[in-house]
């Protein structure tokens, strides 16, 4: 064991973080905001909606990220109509391409997630809502939304750490984030072993720190399910009785 | 892309690829079996460790899933592929051979997607074991069943019923899984996709071909998972 090498290989790998966070954070972001209308969309109840948002969500499951990648960046620069448009600034960058791609990838995902969680809010619970007299906005501002997300997150946590593994792969399209580093790195030193256990430690340290915080908003959005704090004089009462 | 020609293209034909993606799709198909038999193995001994090892056992049992949960597979595949490859090559310049010697694509394959499905498979196991019907369990021990045979004829048979819909989505990361596979140069289907595009200069045909390959083998996986699951469950009475 080098421990001057992993050290220094440390800090060269961590140049590549901030792309790393950058491309999981956006997509976890932007497929949220794709996933949620295609979760009305499938509980819409028209059906041609719904057996739409089915299939993309079918397909995007079961295609692997990496082809959907090189589908994206190699795949549309074969189109003369694509590298004439304007498209093409943005379908020419290897960054944009893999921000879509794991885009497009987390979003069928959330958007079952999203319905999981839509649809275990109680009809009761729907009911009460309504007969409080709540306007359909105040009704899922206040009942729909805060018990769909209490019912997602820990779903949803797992997604999120599924896109911070995922965006390792961006370095196949040439981008230099901590996998890209680490691969360049091990292919100059001839020491693979030592840089990708510091690279996945890296991944590691990223994905701990965001359990403990799933686990911790888990905590603060679900008082309800914690025993209630005692205080002793109120103790002593429900002894007496 | 017109039509004609995509079809001409990933066909049987003279020009036509369609052979060398099959093979690709074959091979794929192969190192995801042999990765998730190696992963539904580590997967029992892993449950195993968790339920009723001492605390060192599940101590590493833990360590092991929770390490594999947070590293990115891409890693797992390049460290089991690149590592072994310098240990091969130390070896070999031991011996007087000179230059890198690259450990066997498939052999790396299998180790790598067994390991990854190894720490999803624990969990899958331990969920399905604790769900087994502790009922069931004392049920056997009063007939007089012994461990082994209450094991054999009680235990496995439920906790695999239970686990069959875990596995399922455990098959079809582990076949997702393979496509990354490509990096060590494996003539998998997604390696035979990036040949194939190179060398017609057409790579939205045949990385749309690869994705319809892999849509059209999760699909069937899906359906094969669904015999099973109501194979396996059809001893239950169903509510509806």
């Amino acid at each position: 064991m080098d421990l001057n090498f992993l050290f220094e290989t440390l800090v060269n790998l961590l140049p590549g973080l901030p792309l790393t966070l950058e491309l999981a954070a956006g997509a976890v972001v932007l497929g949220a905001m794709l996933g949620l209308p295609i979760a009305l969309m499938r509980i819409s109840g028209m059906r041609l909606l719904a057996s739409v948002a089915w299939l993309y969500v079918q397909i995007i499951r079961s295609v692997p990220l990496l082809v959907m990648l090189f589908l994206i960046y190699y795949g549309l620069g074969q189109f003369e109509a694509i590298r004439m448009s304007f498209l093409w600034a943005f379908f020419r960058e290897p960054h944009w391409c893999a921000l879509l791609a794991l885009t497009i990838n987390t979003s069928a995902y959330a958007s079952e997630i999203i319905r999981g969680g839509l649809q275990s809010v109680p009809r009761g619970e729907l009911e009460a809502a309504r007969a409080c007299g709540m306007s359909r906005f105040l009704m899922f501002h206040r009942i729909v939304l805060p018990v769909a997300i209490r019912q997602a997150l820990p779903a949803y946590g797992n997604e999120v750490i599924a896109m911070v593994k995922g965006t390792s792969l961006a370095s196949l399209v040439t981008l230099m984030d901590v996998t890209g580093i680490a691969a360049s790195i091990a292919s100059e030193t001839y020491r693979p072993v030592e840089v990708f256990v510091v690279a996945g430690s890296i991944y590691f340290g990223i994905n701990f720190i965001l359990t403990r915080i799933v686990t911790m908003a888990e905590y603060r959005l679900t008082p309800h399910l914690r025993s209630r704090p005692i205080s002793p004089i109120q103790s002593v009462k429900e002894t007496a009785i | 892309m017109n039509q004609s020609g995509f079809f001409e293209l990933i066909g049987f034909g003279p020009a036509g690829w369609g052979g060398t993606l099959l093979f690709g799709a074959a091979l794929s198909l192969a190192v995801a079996v042999c990765g998730v038999l190696l992963g539904a193995v580590i997967g029992v001994f892993g449950a195993w460790a968790k339920i009723c090892g001492g605390k060192f056992v599940r101590g590493v049992a833990n360590a092991y899933t929770t390490i594999l949960r947070g590293v990115p597979d891409l890693l797992i595949i390049y460290l089991i592929y690149f590592g072994s490859s310098s240990v091969l090559t130390a070896i070999g310049r031991f011996y007087g051979a000179s230059g890198f010697i690259g450990f066997p694509g498939f052999i790396a394959g299998t180790i790598a997607i067994g390991v990854t499905t190894g720490a999803q498979a624990t969990e899958v196991f331990r969920g399905a074991f604790q769900s087994v019907g502790k009922g069931e369990i004392e049920a056997a021990r009063a007939c007089g069943m012994r461990r082994m045979l209450r094991f054999r004829r009680i235990v496995a048979p439920l906790t695999l019923r239970h686990a069959l819909p875990g596995i399922g989505n455990v098959w079809v990361n582990a076949l997702k899984e393979s496509s990354l596979l490509s990096v060590t140069g494996l003539a998998e289907l997604m390696r035979q996709a990036q040949v194939a595009a190179g060398s017609t200069r057409l790579p939205f045909d045949f990385f749309l071909a690869a994705a319809a390959l892999y849509f059209l083998l999760s699909v069937v996986s899906g359906l094969v998972i669904q015999m099973a699951e109501r194979r396996s469950t059809r001893g239950i009475r169903r509510v509806a």
